[in-house]
């Protein structure tokens, strides 16, 4: 049981500091624009709700919203899994552990530029190995004139990308499980699935949650990958909606309505990401601690 | 034992699959322009290191490669030690607006950085700490303590609260508790959370680039460059991006130990 | 209820040991009764939870054998040898509830719900978890969970022995004495062999028939209560038991006298016999040991008594502990009455039959 202690917040109040001064200024500020019609620095009006409503009216929004949805869950559902299998396929100590570490955290430290590019290269039929030895396999693959094609290549890379995230938070989590457990388990006569299902996986609740959470946030605000590798496209098939409040904002330079539209997205990444949250702390109950 | 076998087999086959962009990337890098966009070759038929060359003697090139890793360093260490005392109390303790404030944490999260981007540009430039490593610690601080205090908590609570109470009554004092007894038990979660403050500051690109323009660009601000200008020179941001990936490989190196399971230390 | 063995049993973690030092567990033999309730008692480090993860199978020896009821299971794992094992801290499945966990072995072993529910509830009773049966384990006490980890052991009819380690670690003080009363309980109902490894002697000495006690990787003495208090066959074995523990004055046998900082007192014949050897071997140098409860403290010197120097007294209710210097010596005693005040003088008077000799750790006299 967690004992009641106001004095915590004395050992919270560093991170209060750094992070409500950093967080709370720009959002005064983006609150501030989204309801001014700013046409120029001197020259500001106050128009209410108005941005908030032409942006949701916004179909082109609809569509990017859906698309990005999609993507979203699609991520999820891939990525959590195979990073948990990933993680118990590992071993638990020795080099060979250590090796695997390294090499499967490789694609997390590319920049995201940079892995958009190797990408772009490598799915191209002529001077990509991915791209040439599928279309040799027989199978026609053109990321930049098929949607389908687009899209699968833009969740393989994410794939790629991400999934490695998963698995070091699995393994992390794996690894903070006391032998007794597994002994005990042994004397129990369980099974590897019953070990699974009894011992590592609500073990591992805390850090799935983590990962559910992250996974989900930073797939609802990718930029830069599928930027550089199909520039959103073919069309705007593989235009999510960072490009799109980018291609808004950058391209009209509009600030009301780029305030409006961020508060928005903010909004939207708070809302299921509570939801999920609420949804897994309820997963656990009975867990007083 | 075919359990052993399977799992094996399953994570030699994701390991090379992962590891296949980054040899192309690796391949891309000892070619030259002309054979990249030119022809499709496992392995360059003109075997060239300028790509690297450039980027060692160009000094805007690896001065990039310093100056991330000064500012990345920096807020791994502000963040992990800001984020400590905080993950304790969330974790062992209830008080007013306790769940709320967490909460509010995350959301720190899940901002997209272009939102702060102008005030962190007016706040820094007021301030006078423009272009500083400090700047860019200080900023990668908003999505780095959030996510350090999460995953912290979330492995110290994992911990039987048992424990503290045993060293209370053996008289630790709470440094002593927390050092030598506490921390070892989640060392897991301080190693992932090590790792993943150096990745997420390492690859940041909209604020690094924003807050700094001479003494303290960053690495991944100056590959962009190569897209700007004419003609992508596809061989030098494959060389830059292969070079990229090494810090942060020694970084998990040297938490290996703290992820992984150490050498068999049970008590005897 | 299991009669174990272990013949030349002995642990390294190096392939080819070769001196005591790379042996977690040195060489031993060593016979346990069906039904008894031994305790494995030493400091940290002494090999006893090595010793107890042998027996139960989590571990395999490097040397040795272990057979329950003649039957050689050394290769055996630990789910087919019908034995149970309670942790430091409780392990239980969180997402189950308290019968659902209990019932966890049966089911996997194929058993029938009926049968089950009998089982479990019959475990519960002896537990005193009946009431908590419905609810989910993970929100219990602590003491409770460690009840239901033992519980998980104690379900199985065929379980043979019971192995602990250290479990009562975790649990308040007020609440290890109901503990340990109930597993004393169970031992008597379902006469099962258990095995309790502990560094407390309290928990051993109260808990155990026979004590094992152990240090460095070595079994140094094996008995009960009384003898391991009384003929400590080990110097470590004086020293670990009783509070504090025994004495050990270095002295010098020769010619039928025993000497310690210059002073003499005369040796009973039985025991110069055994000792009269050392004078020409190792120039009679030996170990002396006297627990500070039969140390006798004189107001005038005696003959065969030894002057010593008060250095403390205190009151501690039952007993006065006082500490003497004799020679290069302390030594602790428990007196009945105070015998002065610091710095005065005594005369201390060490009971023949209470004094124990001891050269190169073991005992000889």
């Amino acid at each position: 049981m967690k004992t009641y202690n106001n004095r915590a917040w004395f050992l919270i109040l560093p991170v209060i500091i750094c992070v409500a001064f950093s967080a709370i200024l720009p959002l005064m500020t983006i609150v501030n624009y989204s309801v001014q019609d700013i046409i120029s620095p001197t020259q500001k009006i106050f128009v209410g709700m108005e941005w908030f409503r032409s942006v949701m009216r916004d179909s082109d929004l609809h569509g990017a919203l859906s698309r990005q949805l999609v993507f979203s869950l699609a991520v999820l559902l891939i990525q959590i899994p195979l990073g948990v299998l990933i993680a118990l396929a590992m071993p638990a100590s020795g080099w060979r552990a250590s090796l695997a570490l390294v090499l499967i955290a490789l694609p997390l430290l590319i920049p995201w530029n940079v892995v958009g590019t190797i990408w772009q290269i490598f799915g191209r039929d002529d001077i990509g190995l991915l791209g040439h030895a599928i279309n040799a396999a027989g199978i026609s693959y053109n990321y930049t004139g098929s949607s389908i094609d687009a899209w699968v290549t833009v969740l393989v890379m994410d794939v790629w990308h991400w999934t490695p995230l998963v698995v070091l938070l699995a393994y992390a989590g794996l690894r903070s499980i006391p032998d007794a457990y597994y002994q005990a388990a042994r004397i129990d006569g369980a099974s590897r699935w019953a070990v699974f299902r009894f011992i590592e996986l609500p073990k591992m609740r805390n850090v799935l949650m983590i990962a559910v959470l992250l996974r989900f946030m930073d797939s609802f605000m990718i930029y830069t990958e599928p930027f550089v590798l199909t520039g959103g496209g073919p069309g705007n098939a593989t235009t999510f909606l960072s490009q799109y409040l980018t291609q808004k904002a950058v391209g009209q330079f509009d600030l009301g309505p780029a305030a409006a539209f961020s508060l928005i997205y903010f909004l939207i990444i708070l809302l299921f990401c509570f939801v999920l949250y609420t949804w897994m702390q309820r997963l656990g109950t009975g867990d007083q601690k | 034992m075919t359990k052993n076998r399977l799992s094996g087999a399953l994570l030699l086959v994701f390991v090379l699959l992962s590891l296949l962009p980054i040899y192309w990337m690796i391949n891309m890098s000892l070619k030259t322009n002309d054979e990249i966009v030119g022809v499709m070759t496992v392995w360059p038929n003109h075997l060239t290191f300028d790509n690297y060359k450039t980027i060692f003697t160009d000094p805007s090139w690896y001065s990039g490669y310093i100056n991330s890793m000064i500012y990345v360093v920096m807020n791994m260490v502000m963040s992990v030690a800001v984020a400590l005392p905080a993950a304790y109390a969330f974790s062992r303790y209830n008080f007013v607006g306790d769940k709320h404030l967490f909460f509010w944490l995350l959301t720190n999260r899940m901002t997209p950085p272009a939102v702060f981007l102008l005030p962190f540009f007016q706040l820094y430039s007021s301030v006078g700490l423009m272009d500083t490593h400090l700047a860019v610690a200080l900023a990668h601080m908003v999505f780095n303590v959030p996510l350090a205090v999460w995953i912290l908590e979330g492995f110290m609570s994992g911990v039987p609260k048992e424990i503290d109470e045993t060293a209370y009554i053996d008289g630790y004092s709470f440094p002593r508790f927390f050092i030598r007894i506490f921390l070892p038990l989640i060392k897991s979660g301080v190693g992932v959370t090590l790792f993943f403050c150096f990745m997420f500051s390492w690859v940041e690109l909209l604020l690094a680039r924003t807050l700094t323009s001479v003494n303290a660009k960053p690495i991944a601000a100056i590959m962009t460059r190569t897209v700007s200008a004419a003609g992508m020179d596809w061989g030098v941001l494959a060389a830059a991006g292969t070079l990229t990936i090494l810090p942060g490989a020694l970084v998990i190196w040297f938490v290996r130990h703290h992820i992984a399971k150490g050498f068999a230390m049970g008590r005897v | 209820m299991a009669r174990i063995e272990l013949q030349q049993l002995a642990h390294a973690y190096r392939p080819n040991p070769t001196v005591p030092a790379d042996y977690a567990l040195r060489p031993m033999t060593m016979t346990w009764d069906d039904g008894g309730a031994y305790a494995l008692l030493g400091p940290s480090g002494c090999g006893k939870t090595t010793l107890l993860n042998i027996i139960s199978g989590l571990v395999k020896p490097s040397h040795g054998r272990v057979l329950f009821d003649g039957k050689d299971v050394t290769d055996l794992p630990p789910e087919a040898r019908n034995i149970a094992q309670v942790f430091q801290f409780p392990v239980i499945y969180d997402t189950m509830t308290v019968f659902d966990n209990l019932a966890f072995p049966l089911r996997n072993r194929g058993w029938k719900e009926a049968a089950i529910r009998q089982r479990v509830e019959h475990v519960g009773a002896m537990l005193e978890l009946s009431g908590d049966l419905k609810h989910r384990a993970s929100g219990l006490s602590v003491d409770a969970k460690q009840k239901i980890s033992l519980g998980r052991g104690l379900v199985r009819p065929d379980v043979a022995a019971v192995l602990f380690d250290e479990p009562l670690t975790v649990i308040d003080p007020h609440l290890k004495w109901l503990l340990r009363r109930k597993l004393k309980e169970i031992h008597h109902e379902l006469k099962l062999s258990l095995i309790y490894v502990t560094h407390d002697q309290i928990e051993a000495l109260t808990f155990a028939d026979q004590v094992v006690v152990m240090t460095q990787g070595e079994v140094v003495q094996t008995g009960s209560a009384q003898d391991l208090f009384e003929q400590p066959q080990h110097t470590f074995v004086g020293y670990f038991i009783g509070n504090p523990g025994m004495n050990l004055l270095a002295c010098t046998v020769a010619d039928g006298m025993a000497g310690i900082g210059g002073h003499h007192f005369p040796l009973p014949a039985a025991v110069w016999q055994a000792l009269e050897p050392l004078q020409h071997s190792s120039g009679g140098q030996a170990r002396l040991g006297i627990r500070p409860e039969y140390v006798e403290c004189l107001a005038a010197p005696q003959d065969g008594s030894l002057p010593a120097t008060i250095i403390s007294m205190r009151d501690l209710g039952t007993h006065y502990l006082a500490e003497f210097q004799l020679g290069a010596n302390r030594v602790a005693a428990k007196l009945a009455r105070s015998a002065g005040q610091p710095g005065a003088m005594a005369w201390l008077h060490f009971p023949p039959q209470r004094t124990l000799y001891y050269v190169n750790e073991q005992r000889v006299a």
